[in-house]
């Protein structure tokens, strides 16, 4: 099996069984995409730079909001976690590859597929063609039923494939960790990233397929007559967002547990400590995702539930702070009094750590049913959730890759780029996303193309965060570029970084096309 | 322990799973296409080849299955299966019914929040009050609804008859099946395909009390998808479950075949098992379906 031979060529892409080709194809669909929503986002900030409308026109803007939140959700984060997931696990927990690697290349490619049938929608719209979906990254009926524009109809069914392939996909991660994991692997020995991916494969089956059932009954309301979201037949518009909800919520912890497995394999590294309370990790990550089930309607405080429903949700809201807690708790405390060093991806981590909990104050603010009112649908909770996504989940995974980016290429990076990356994404983050919370407390809306006048100075400030750390992306991008093209660096080590522990540290950099054909004995 | 931890078969490329992504790629295109040349909703589509897209996109999934699964089948049969590799299947398939669990738990979901949420609200209760004045003050909140608050009417299925002979068909053909697994256990070929044949055959009869049933709601009841929430959740909950009956019973239908041509032993045969699991999940289904949506 060792001497398996390797193909080559477009064949070996396109057909490959192979977990690390397969990883590496995830990652680079993903920072494509991350790029593309990232050219939506701008021209958002550019439209939004100054007062009034310049750019575009309104129903344009809402075609790149939607779209925009679309393909960083279903094209960035989560094929950067599964990417991730594909390259660790199976070398995380001595196996030769995934359990289903037949299935794992089917996963991959229906995205460039979906994506194709989705932004395609997006540059038919830029020609002059027909409206791109509009309605918002939530499609909320009856904007995406009634209102609809025609390019519904292909997203729907893009929102099948992405479905289709995050379900095998998961059932892949899950299968791996049950049945492949090396003798002695037991499951309190896993490490965390792996812990996480378990929780969130589970997430992810559990709540796709519910977001299919919405896009159908959407697709049924649009075209045979059924009444799901319609008021006249009995339906209700607002039963459409209990639907999206019940996957949308846990779909934000399917786009942030990875990261918090990434965080905790770094910070013990670089803190030289073994991880603070690994036990209590595993059982706050699943705490979290059994509350993820009970907590939807936190965003659906405006839209007239029963007081009793508003209380329910509030209350099981803010009882997700303390599995969160606990795990905020334990990164301090992992690096409290350890001999830190700051490489890169110690440095994402930090700011992982730092700007992740930010955000999830901020959602404790927005959890509590009364304030929400004033909160609600404004940019407060844009900032909100941004610094969850952007500066918690990406910088999670920007984070993830510096550090293991040395044992897939054998080189280490450009750290003098990088830095640069560090640096002014972590300022230009914040004054993308900080003085949002002051505009959207003031009661600036979301998703409008326009806005009074005393927001102006804020959004200008805003704009240029933006436009700062688009560019500064384009650091990554040469860091990747010459990393895993070039293969310039020095050639590091098998450990690569000094205190790094588990399996995947053991194996040669980079890391040969098979391993661990036989399985490692763990004690 | 050593059989279970030196090898696992990683096998080499398929041509299959991208063959699938594109049979995904043009049936999507081809279902939307569809869906809007069928329903006059685009005119610019009139003329569009909608369905035939549609078409062609099926038909290269089905050729993607028989391909794949050939392949499969030809391994297995080559002994390359490891005792692991066999776990990894049967717990593949355990995940992805449990996936297809929660599909039809976001229509079961929409059923009752229409029942007890909505419909209610529209007639009055609780906070609905000054809806239902400035709405429809007429509309009655009555389950099954047959009068729509825009003053549809139709009729309700009730339980009997066809769909208790329904489940009866269901339940018997899942007691049929489980006698073929255990003489399958005991390498008892005959007894498998006679008790295996009588399962299909039931599946196929249920389907076709269903289409019937189908087509009495439409002919005689004014029960159509058209009919309101309590139109859009039967049909679509049945409708969805008479399409995983129709694959269940196919997915049986080629284990007869496979059987009939001596493939599985008592040790070999995780796909039987797992079209069985299948069978007995949609056995399952249509038993909860009964309760609530035909009979309370
Ligand atoms: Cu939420």
């Amino acid at each position: 099996m060792g001497d398996h031979h390797k193909p080559s060529g477009i064949k070996r892409w396109l057909l490959t069984t192979n977990h690390k080709d397969i990883g590496s194809m995830y990652l680079i669909f993903s920072l494509v995409m991350f790029l593309i929503g990232g050219v939506m986002a701008l021209v958002i900030r550019a439209e939004l730079m100054f007062p009034g409308l310049q750019l575009v026109d309104p129903n344009f803007f809402n075609q790149m909001t939607t779209v925009h939140g679309l393909v960083m959700v279903f094209g960035a984060v989560m094929p950067a976690f599964v990417g991730l997931a594909n390259w660790l696990i199976p070398m995380m927990i001595g196996a030769p590859d995934m359990a289903l690697p037949r299935m794992n290349n089917w996963s991959f490619w229906i995205l460039p597929f979906a994506f194709t049938i989705l932004i395609s929608s997006v540059i038919t719209s830029a020609l002059g063609g027909p409206s791109a979906p509009n309605f918002g990254w939530t499609f909320y009926a009856p904007l995406s039923t009634t209102y609809g524009p025609a390019s519904t109809d292909f997203f729907i069914f893009s929102v099948h494939l992405m479905g289709i392939s995050s379900i095998m996909g998961a059932i892949n991660v899950i299968v791996t960790i049950f049945n492949l994991r090396a003798p002695g692997m037991t499951l309190m020995k896993m490490p965390l990233f792996v812990w996480t991916w378990l929780i969130t494969a589970y997430l992810l089956i559990a709540v796709m397929p519910v977001l299919a059932g919405a896009v159908t009954m959407m697709l049924t309301d649009r075209h045979f007559g059924t009444s799901f979201f319609d008021a006249a037949g009995g339906g209700d518009p607002v039963l459409f967002q209990h639907i999206f909800w019940f996957f949308g919520h846990p779909e934000v912890y399917i786009m942030i547990l990875p990261s918090f497995g990434v965080v905790s394999s770094i910070l013990p590294t670089f803190a030289r400590k073994p991880l603070f309370g690994y036990s209590s990790m595993v059982y706050a990550t699943a705490s979290i995702a059994f509350l993820s089930f009970v907590v939807w309607a936190h965003h659906m405080f405006t839209v007239g539930m029963p007081l009793a429903g508003n209380l329910f949700f509030m209350y099981m809201t803010m009882l997700i702070a303390v599995p969160t807690g606990v795990k905020v708790f334990n990164w301090v405390a992992t690096m409290w009094k350890g001999s830190m060093t700051f490489e890169v991806p110690m440095l994402f981590s930090l700011a992982f750590v730092i700007l992740f909990t930010i955000g999830g104050l901020s959602g404790l603010m927005l959890a509590i049913t009364p304030v929400d009112q004033q909160y609600h649908d404004t940019y407060f909770v844009v900032a909100h959730f941004h610094y969850v996504l952007v500066s918690g989940a990406i910088f999670g995974i920007i984070a993830g890759v510096y550090y293991w980016l040395p044992k897939w290429t054998g080189v280490m990076f450009n750290e003098t780029l990088a830095k640069w990356h560090f640096w002014s994404s972590v300022i230009t983050v914040n004054i993308l996303f900080f003085p949002m919370h002051f505009v959207g407390l003031a009661g600036m809306p979301r998703r409008i193309p326009d806005y009074a006048l005393q927001f102006a100075d804020f959004n200008f400030l805003i704009s240029l965060g933006g436009f700062g750390f688009g560019l500064s992306q384009l650091f990554l991008v040469a860091v990747v570029w010459q990393a895993c093209f070039k293969r310039k660096g020095k050639a590091v080590t098998d450990q690569v970084w000094e205190s790094a522990e588990g399996l995947e540290w053991t194996l040669p950099s980079p890391a040969p096309y098979h391993s661990f054909t036989t399985p490692p004995l763990v004690k | 322990m050593s059989e279970k931890t030196t090898q696992y078969y990683v096998p080499e490329q398929s041509i299959w799973p991208i063959v699938g992504s594109i049979g995904l790629f043009v049936t999507a295109i081809g279902a939307a296409n569809f869906v809007q040349q069928s329903t006059d909703f685009v005119a610019s589509n009139e003329g569009s080849l909608g369905g035939l897209v549609l078409f062609a996109g099926v038909f290269i999934l089905v050729v993607m299955m028989f391909g794949w699964f050939k392949d499969t089948i030809r391994e297995s049969l080559a002994g390359m299966n490891s005792i692991q590799m066999d776990v990894s299947y049967r717990m593949g398939m355990l995940w992805f019914i449990f996936s297809e669990v929660m599909f039809f738990a976001a229509f079961f979901g929409a059923m009752f929040y229409a029942r007890w949420f909505a419909v209610p609200w529209l007639g009055g209760a609780g906070a609905g009050e000054m809806t239902h004045e400035v709405l429809w003050p007429n509309f009655q909140a009555i389950w099954p609804l047959e009068i729509t608050p825009d003053g549809r009417t139709l009729e309700a299925m009730g339980p009997w008859p066809l769909p208790l002979i329904n489940t009866l068909l269901l339940v018997t053909s899942g007691i049929f099946l489980t006698i073929a697994h255990h003489a399958l256990k005991e390498n008892k070929r005959e007894k498998v395909l006679i008790n295996l044949a009588i399962a299909v055959c039931l599946g196929f009869i249920f389907l076709g009390v269903q289409v019937y049933e189908y087509y009495h709601a439409y002919h005689a009841m004014g029960l159509t998808l058209n009919a309101g929430i309590y139109g859009s959740t039967f049909f679509l909950l049945t409708g969805f479950h008479g399409l995983h009956v129709t694959i269940g019973a196919i997915m049986l239908l080629i284990m007869w075949l496979r059987i009939a041509r001596g493939h599985f032993d008592s040790e070999n045969n995780f796909a039987f098992e797992a079209a069985a699991w299948y069978w007995h999940f949609v056995d399952v289904v249509w038993i909860f379906l009964f309760f609530v949506v035909y009979w309370l």
